[in-house]
């Protein structure tokens, strides 16, 4: 009895090590720049901030969060994915220190927020890329090409079969099957959809009548809840094409289609969405802070390295008025986010890290806040 | 009540007598506190979703029970709830239609076939059945039910397809408000079934007895005893399904490929409902977004109360056969 006690408290205690051999031997990155509190060039802030918003951002958070705290001792950062309209209602009645969001504040809201920061409107913050996968499920086809007029019309339900005469045009060489086309969209409100009609409506005006928003606005076809779902969905059902984040393609073990804007087709992947990302331009809005960094996506980009069908998420914080205790903490840890260290742990987990150049805008908008 | 009966109480009031009045006092201002919250509390959530819905009402350039569409973001706000309405009734009603026979017969098997320890196990298992988290249903209708739906939905195209509910012109047999309607009958079916065999367990044993010694066979005993007696408790447990049914979000959004149309073919993708809309749409949607869904809540909680003062209604009328009520 005494013995067996004995024998397991020493397997506690050995697990335990590990445990703590594991954690410092995996964080050995982050632990570099920890040890006088430092963590990708950001000094280390302390103190509790919450946070909420995008829940396409919710990965890339938990990531730099842990990160973050395993480096910064006596940091908390909540953040909640309870969706970009959530965060942004949460950030104007002062609940949260910044919002993550899927498109840039606007309007009214900026008006309403400026309130909270003690009456200066915010600003908005690019920090997380994405790309959106047309992903599809066709046997013994591994590299289809889609052109913004054929994806149009397939889920606007004028392309119902693989064997249209359009689809063969954009796949020399290739046979399709003559099978009917099962087409998933997202069935709730989301900045997928957002971006995805976004990009239809710039390239493919004429195939897509619809006005690009977070609903769904084509009849047809079949709705799945959640990027997850829409997955799922493709993967279970033969002959079918649905839009996901990249991320989906990835651990899901999904094929996705190659896009040809014109300029040639561009396979989805972190190196040809930054490429895409690149093309970006900053659009400041006047009604936002200064520094705004809202920024218009070229969804019509042909070069042969860029893919087109983009999505880029936002951090909203107050430009100044930020309330003292929550500062340091917010500056230090979007510092971090925005840092190469930080935005190159991205392209692991299915985002998108920034190009360099809006890197450093962004950098510098953080470091402006006060 | 017990104020009308102070009169009877012949003894003349003593210490203790007082004491117990004053008990009785508190109890009843407790009890009548306690129904008197449920009113205000249900008056409280009406207001607040109508105060909520009317920035939707003000500025929705469609007609609300009419559009079948569901854009109160967009610039100007364009929707509707008539194709919520028709996929919630829809659906409930399907699975009314599957599962209140169901629950029934099983109520009356536990009740009055079974063997003691058959109905005591399988009183048990449905019981559990209420308890399966809605979530479940929803992944489970998506995952397996839906995979295995296609034989059914197919065949009913081919051989009853001249029924225009069963005809299916697409050829796709996933999503459907038919495979939304199968799990929600089976979600609501321990609701129904075990409600229903606690008001079979109420009948008179003198009444059973008195019909099995006239010579009546099982089933005329059931008919002629239990069915009558166990009417307003079968009525009031289905209208609770019901309930269920007509509320159920979650399962039902992940199901149902929320289409804004209204489509009689229940076979084919596509319906919506007033809880699954609320739902998927809650988390991205705007200022006016999020007081439309509320505007549609609201409708959805009209609609509950006028189902269940209906059933009151019922009840009522037929409160002679019951005993549990009298």
């Amino acid at each position: 009895m005494k013995l067996a006690r004995s024998s397991k408290i020493a397997a506690l205690a050995a697990t335990g090590a590990l445990a703590l051999v594991g954690c410092s031997s995996s964080d050995s990155a982050s632990d570099s720049g920890a040890s006088d509190g430092m963590i990708g060039g950001a000094e280390c802030a302390t103190g509790t901030i919450k946070a909420s918003g995008s829940s396409a951002q919710k990965n890339a958070m938990t990531e730099w969060i842990n990160a973050y705290q395993t480096a910064c001792e006596g940091a908390t950062i909540e953040y909640s994915p309870s969706g970009s309209s959530a965060g942004r209602a949460d950030f104007i009645n002062d609940q949260v220190a910044f919002a993550g969001s899927d498109s840039a504040m606007e309007g009214e809201e900026l008006s309403q927020a400026a309130a909270r920061c003690d009456a200066n409107p915010p600003i908005n913050i690019p920090m997380v890329g994405g790309a959106i996968a047309l992903t599809y499920n066709l046997e013994g086809v591994d590299n289809l090409v889609l052109t913004p007029d054929v994806t149009a019309k397939i889920f606007n339900n004028e392309i119902t079969n693989w064997n249209d005469q359009a689809l063969a045009d954009a796949n020399p060489g290739v046979t399709l099957p003559d099978a009917p086309i099962a087409q998933f969209h997202r069935s709730d409100g989301s900045g997928t959809t957002d971006n995805f009609t976004q990009w239809l409506k710039a390239t493919a005006p004429d195939a897509w009548p619809y006005e690009p928003g977070s609903d769904w606005a084509a009849k047809g076809g079949q709705g799945s809840k959640g990027s997850d779902g829409v997955a799922a969905s493709v993967k279970s059902t033969p002959n079918s094409i649905g839009y996901v984040e990249l991320s989906f393609v990835e651990t899901q073990g999904l094929k996705a289609a190659s896009v040809d804007n014109g300029g040639g087709a561009v396979a989805p992947n972190a190196d040809t969405a930054t490429a895409g990302l690149a093309s970006a331009k900053v659009t400041p809005n006047a009604d936002a802070g200064a520094g705004d960094l809202t920024m218009e996506i070229d969804y019509a980009v042909q070069d042969p390295a860029a893919y087109p069908v983009l999505l880029l998420t936002y951090e909203i914080a107050c430009e100044s008025g930020n309330s003292s205790d929550a500062l340091p903490l917010v500056q230090s840890f979007l510092t971090y986010t925005s840092s190469t260290d930080g935005q190159s742990m991205l392209s692991g987990i299915g985002y998108v890290p920034l190009p360099a150049e809006l890197e450093t805008q962004v950098a510098d908008a953080v470091k402006s806040l006060s | 009540m017990s104020t009308d009966l102070k009169p009877l109480d012949a003894p003349t009031p003593r210490v203790q007598g007082s004491s117990v009045r004053l008990g009785d006092r508190i109890f009843s201002s407790l009890t009548r506190g306690a129904g008197i919250f449920v009113l205000v509390l249900m008056a409280a959530i009406g207001a607040f979703l109508v105060w909520k819905a009317i920035p939707a009402f003000q500025n929705n350039t469609g007609n609300f029970f009419t559009t079948q569409e569901w854009f109160p973001d967009a610039n100007p706000p364009f929707f509707g709830i008539a194709a919520l309405a028709f996929g919630t009734a829809v659906s409930s009603v399907i699975a009314m239609i599957i599962a209140v026979p169901i629950a029934i017969g099983t109520a009356l098997f536990i009740a009055f076939f079974a063997s003691r320890r058959a109905s005591t196990s399988l009183g048990f298992v449905i019981d559990v059945l209420a308890a399966v988290p809605s979530i479940i249903y929803g992944l489970w209708g998506l995952q397996v039910l839906m995979n295995h739906m296609e034989g059914i939905t197919r065949w009913l195209n081919d051989y009853l397809g001249f029924i225009p509910i069963f005809n299916n012109e697409i050829g796709i047999y996933t999503k459907s408000i038919f495979i939304a309607s199968v799990v929600l009958a089976i979600m609501i079916l321990p609701t129904i079934s075990a409600l229903s065999r606690e008001v079979f367990l109420q009948v008179p044993r003198d009444h059973r007895e008195a019909s099995l010694a006239l010579g009546a066979t099982r089933w005329e005993m059931i008919r002629m005893a239990v069915l009558p007696f166990g009417r307003p408790g079968v009525i009031s447990a289905t209208m609770l399904g019901l309930g269920r049914a007509l509320g159920e979000t979650i399962a039902v959004a992940l199901i149902l490929s929320a289409a804004f149309e209204i489509n009689w073919h229940i076979t084919e993708p596509g319906g919506n409902t007033f809880a699954a809309n609320i739902a998927l749409k809650w988390n991205e949607a705007g200022p006016i977004g999020l007081s439309a869904l509320v505007a549609s809540g609201l409708i959805l909680f009209i609609i509950t109360l006028v189902v269940n003062m209906i059933a009151r209604a019922i009840i009522a009328k037929h409160k002679e056969f019951s005993g549990a009520n009298s």
